[in-house]
């Protein structure tokens, strides 16, 4: 037996790699987004807040097309085993990649708001950055180990997360911080604040992708291989 | 009582094995050629097995030596070890008549007898003294009909020829006939893959009903159908068994290449 990677029915074969190319393409567009926004977030750039706006609805456009597929590949495929696993984590990593994509969105629509009333830049935004660089690293090593099918670079995207969650941390203490002592200031420092949130969120969300990475790629849940503590 | 009898009794009165029939290191030959090489697996006593793998895998080969129905086959030679509850089939004491009896066959093509409805059924309780007397008989010909799905479809025509029937009830009629002889194990070669999806359905659903009752092993080119009726699946490739484990593992997660090429279609 051929310990072949092709199906004897070759437009199978085809099917899955459009399908592979669609996540990969969405995900690019998703981490565009959130880097996008961060741009229009420190410049004030307006326009670049509302083309995130925009864009978001490509994503949602091509998670509902990915949904359409993975339904019919399973309906007429009957996958198994890697099969199965791919199309079940195809479909999840589209839900997942769309949610990023709305957090790069509401982090654009605060855009507007924390720029308001002609305020000089505001000296918090400075902070968040290196958060965001931090979270978009992960989206991206996350999409990169889906199209490797890489596991070990899955639990690599996965424990990055715990930093990502203190560099929220720090960064709440330090926005109030900045709050008490510029209460003026505060309605923008709140939207800065979910910013924070936001990208605290879209590292969650980059680590679920990783988790779906894993499972395609082994068949177990990376949650039993630590011991059964979630990730989150 | 002293201790001994009561810790006799208390076995006695445990669990049986989990497994109805072991078989240990079976090698089958035809000839010269070896069509199975070195097999061994435990069947479940309350589950259904599925043998899957492609033509000439050996699977059908390996089932029938389950009730030495090979036997027939002149030029084959069967070595290793088959037990049932413990006993070796293979054994000289063996009386094949009796074990047929016991682990009963349906095959891939219904074959009722060119007889009623009525006789096909009750042919085998009658050769093997089963029935007391005749209304005893008929309590048997319609228990086993009803458990095979079958009874009122034919309780008015019993008298009918056998072979008068859709493909689909003739299966089920060889279920009922199989049923009859009151079997521990049914094997059934393809037993729906001469049948359109509706007769295929109720005999998938016949299989899940007398789970439990029967220790069941199906052999199947669909995988499909494995995946649906099965509770454990061997994988057999080349005469070999490749791997054997519970059929929600071996269709989500094989761990053997080979099984997962075949299962995907990648089989090549």
């Amino acid at each position: 037996m051929a310990t072949g990677q092709e199906h004897t029915l070759k437009v199978f074969d085809h099917e899955i790699g459009q399908l592979r190319a669609l996540i990969a393409q969405m995900g690019g567009l998703a981490e565009q987004a959130v880097t996008d926004a961060m741009s229009a977030l420190q410049s004030g750039d307006l326009d670049l807040a509302r083309q995130v706006r925009r864009h978001d609805r490509e994503i949602d456009a091509i998670e509902a097309e990915v949904e359409r597929r993975s339904v019919e590949l399973i309906a007429l495929r009957a996958p198994m085993a890697d099969d199965l696993r791919d199309a079940i984590s195809a479909l999840k990593i589209a839900a997942v990649v769309e949610r990023i994509g709305d957090y790069a969105k509401n982090i654009a629509k605060r855009v507007p708001m924390i720029h308001a009333n002609g305020e000089d830049r505001i000296e918090a935004i400075s902070l968040l950055p290196a958060m965001a660089q931090l979270a978009n690293d992960m989206v991206h090593d996350a999409l990169d180990a889906y199209a490797a099918r890489d596991a070990d670079r899955a639990v690599l995207v996965c424990e990055r997360d715990n930093r990502l969650d203190d560099f929220y941390d720090s960064i709440f203490r330090t926005l109030v911080t900045f709050m008490v002592e510029n209460p003026r200031t505060i309605s923008q420092v709140a939207h800065l604040l979910f910013v924070a949130k936001n990208l605290e969120r879209i590292g969650d969300h980059a680590t679920n992708v990783a988790e779906m990475v894993y499972y395609a790629a082994t068949g177990r849940y990376l949650a039993d291989r630590l011991g059964g503590e979630g990730l989150n | 009582m002293n201790d001994l009898t009561a810790l006799a009794q208390n076995e006695t009165a445990a669990a049986l094995p989990a497994q109805k029939i072991s078989a240990r290191n079976v090698n089958v030959y035809y000839g010269d050629k070896k069509a199975i090489d070195d097999v061994s697996i435990d069947v479940d006593r309350e589950n259904v097995t599925a043998f899957i793998g492609p033509s000439g895998c050996g699977k059908s080969t390996f089932l029938r030596t389950l009730n030495r129905m090979n036997d027939t086959i002149p030029s084959a030679r069967v070595e290793g070890e088959i037990l049932l509850d413990g006993e070796d089939i293979y054994s000289p004491d063996m009386d094949v008549v009796q074990l047929r009896a016991r682990v009963g066959m349906v095959f891939q093509k219904p074959n009722p007898f060119p007889k009623s409805i009525f006789e096909n059924v009750a042919y085998g309780p009658r050769i093997h003294g089963l029935a007391r007397n005749k209304a005893d008989l008929q309590r048997i010909v319609e228990e086993s009909l009803k458990r095979a799905g079958l009874w009122d479809e034919v309780k008015d025509r019993l008298a009918d020829s056998g072979t008068a029937l859709s493909g689909g009830q003739q299966q089920r009629l060889c279920i009922a006939r199989a049923i009859a002889v009151d079997p521990e194990v049914i094997l059934m070669d393809e037993p729906a893959s001469a049948l359109d999806p509706i007769a295929t359905a109720k005999i998938e659903e016949l299989i899940h009903e007398l789970r439990g009752r029967y220790a069941i092993v199906i052999v199947t080119h669909n995988m499909q159908q494995a995946a649906r009726v099965s509770q454990r699946t061997a994988f057999f490739h080349l005469g070999q068994m490749v791997e054997y484990g519970a059929t929600s593992q071996i269709f989500t997660n094989p761990r053997q290449t080979r099984t997962k090429d075949y299962i995907t279609g990648r089989y090549g």
